[in-house]
């Protein structure tokens, strides 16, 4: 556990800094932001078939934020408080297990 | 262990390097320019002779390239170093920035260089005074014995408050003059400075991390005040370990203004660097011939010892603002740092730059003499002939 800031979650990390005494020394953060969301950004969202999936852990490896990780069964989930639906994962998933698709807000 | 200094006749820039060594540096990240050539020199000379163990020198493509490197070595919670002048401290800016942002105490030594054109290789303060904003801790050392002194102690200030420190020396004067130069024996500096004590890690590969993460509106402001308060807190740090390193070394550096003979002083002079070494034997000599004046030595200019300089406003009529650099459209830059600090406050002696030095001009005791001349006619007039003095001009 990351003991730089507050509780991580399964799979999400939520972190609210309200005063300035609760932020760390360093701007260091679990995902590129500090306390806001990137997933607020996103249009489209992927889209994970465990079908497809051969587990090679491309995604994993090339998402920016980092919102992949890996799940207990060892198949890849999506952090949807960071991921920003930028479409890398999709790019680079060498099955086609992911697919982006437009996110309904 | 009881302290007997190792004496050695040493140039300011093999006195940083030996300092560097004696602290225990793990990464160094450099690339050589007139003047600083020298010191990344002796630090590869240690590394080959194997001198020094556990240290890893990266040789970059370029200045940028060698502070990317510092912050990358920094990052990990390795104690990093590097060195530059002038347009390599220029080309760094960018990064300079970053190291500050992501509160990496790492430690550079400034080898003072007027910038081009035109081109010159001599000694000017402008190139790191255009660094004042950077967040970066700015200590100007008068001579070599204080940029040895300079970089053990910067590391220990910055891995305290976790900013970047430069260590300034003026080019010549300092970097390449040979003079004797007391160091610790490497037993005692590791007490003085022990490991590094990061403020997180990056190789705990269950908690990964981002470093210098993304901050939005919603938090940038808030770390640029951790920033400004940390520079704050740092004059804490720099008087308490200043104070021990004169208890465990003999040379007090507890004051960020180190005074000469200001006591009873009508009027003092003020500047930073080696050119008050030239101004303290000017002011031993001006005593004799009369003159009530005094030194007042800028140690650190940031963070800047405002707090020290309003006492010593307090109690003088005149101060004489030497600077070896210039802010263009302005003033002299210390000048204009000095004047700014006294503006709120009941302290309002005199005040008047000199701009002196630029580009390696000779600076002599006499200058000093004549500067004081002036200083004694403004005083007895009660007030400035011109606010600043381009006093060497070929007129
Ligand atoms: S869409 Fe982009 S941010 Fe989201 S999981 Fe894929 S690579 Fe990561
Ligand atoms: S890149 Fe595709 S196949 Fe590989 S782990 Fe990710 S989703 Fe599965």
């Amino acid at each position: 556990m990351n003991t730089l800031f507050g509780e991580k979650k399964e799979g999400a990390t939520k972190i609210v800094l309200k005063s300035v005494d609760e932020y760390p020394e360093a701007p260091v953060s679990l995902g590129t932001t500090l306390s806001n969301f990137t997933g607020d950004w996103r249009t489209f969202i992927p889209v994970i078939d465990d079908d497809k999936c051969v587990k090679c852990y491309i995604c994993w490896k090339f998402c920016p934020e980092p919102a992949i990780f890996i799940r207990e069964d060892g198949y890849v989930g999506v952090d949807y408080d960071y991921c920003k639906g930028c479409g890398i994962c999709a790019n680079e998933c060498p099955t086609k297990a992911i697919t982006m698709e437009k996110e309904e807000k | 262990m009881e302290y007997k200094p190792v004496r050695k006749v040493v140039s300011g820039n093999y006195a940083a390097a030996y300092a560097v060594k004696h602290a225990r540096v793990e990464v160094v990240a450099a690339y050589p320019i007139t003047p600083q050539t020298s010191i990344i020199e002796k630090i590869a000379e240690f590394i080959a002779n194997g001198e020094i163990d556990n240290i890893q020198y990266v040789p970059v493509e370029s200045e940028h390239s060698a502070m990317a490197a510092s912050i990358g070595a920094s990052a990990t919670g390795a104690r990093a170093f590097t060195a530059t002048s002038a347009q390599g401290l220029a080309l760094m800016h960018e990064m300079l920035h970053w190291a500050a942002g992501a509160r990496l105490p790492i430690v550079m030594v400034d080898v003072n260089r007027a910038m081009a054109p035109p081109w010159s290789v001599w000694d000017d303060q402008t190139d790191s005074l255009s660094q004042r904003d950077t967040g970066w801790m700015q200590f100007y050392a008068e001579n070599n014995q204080e940029v040895y002194d300079g970089v053990l102690m910067a590391f220990k200030i910055a891995e305290t408050v976790n900013l970047p420190a430069m260590v300034i020396e003026s080019a010549f004067i300092l970097s390449h003059t040979y003079d004797v130069v007391e160091m610790i024996p490497q037993e005692l500096v590791d007490e003085f400075l022990p490991p590094r004590k990061p403020l997180y890690t990056l190789t705990d590969f269950d908690n990964p991390i981002s470093v210098g993460a993304l901050g939005t509106p919603n938090d940038y402001y808030e770390f640029r005040y951790k920033l400004a308060k940390a520079m704050e807190d740092a004059k804490k740090v720099i008087h308490e370990v200043g104070k021990e390193f004169g208890e465990r070394f003999g040379r007090d550096y507890s004051q960020m203004i180190e005074l000469y003979r200001t006591e009873d002083a009508d009027f003092v002079f003020m500047g930073m660097g080696s050119l008050m070494g030239t101004v303290k034997q000017a002011v031993d000599v001006l005593r004799e011939e009369g003159y009530k004046v005094g030194a007042a030595k800028v140690r650190w200019f940031r963070p800047f010892p405002s707090e020290e300089l309003y006492e010593l406003a307090k109690d003088v009529q005149a101060i004489a603002v030497l600077d070896r650099n210039f802010s263009f459209g302005q003033e002299g830059i210390l000048f204009n740092e000095a004047k700014g600090v006294l503006y709120n406050t009941d302290a309002k002696p005199l005040m008047k730059n000199y701009i002196v030095g630029l580009g390696g001009r000779d600076f002599t005791v006499n200058d000093v003499r004549k500067i004081a001349e002036n200083m004694k006619a403004i005083i007895d007039k009660g007030e400035l002939d011109v606010e600043v003095d381009w006093y060497h001009l070929k007129r």
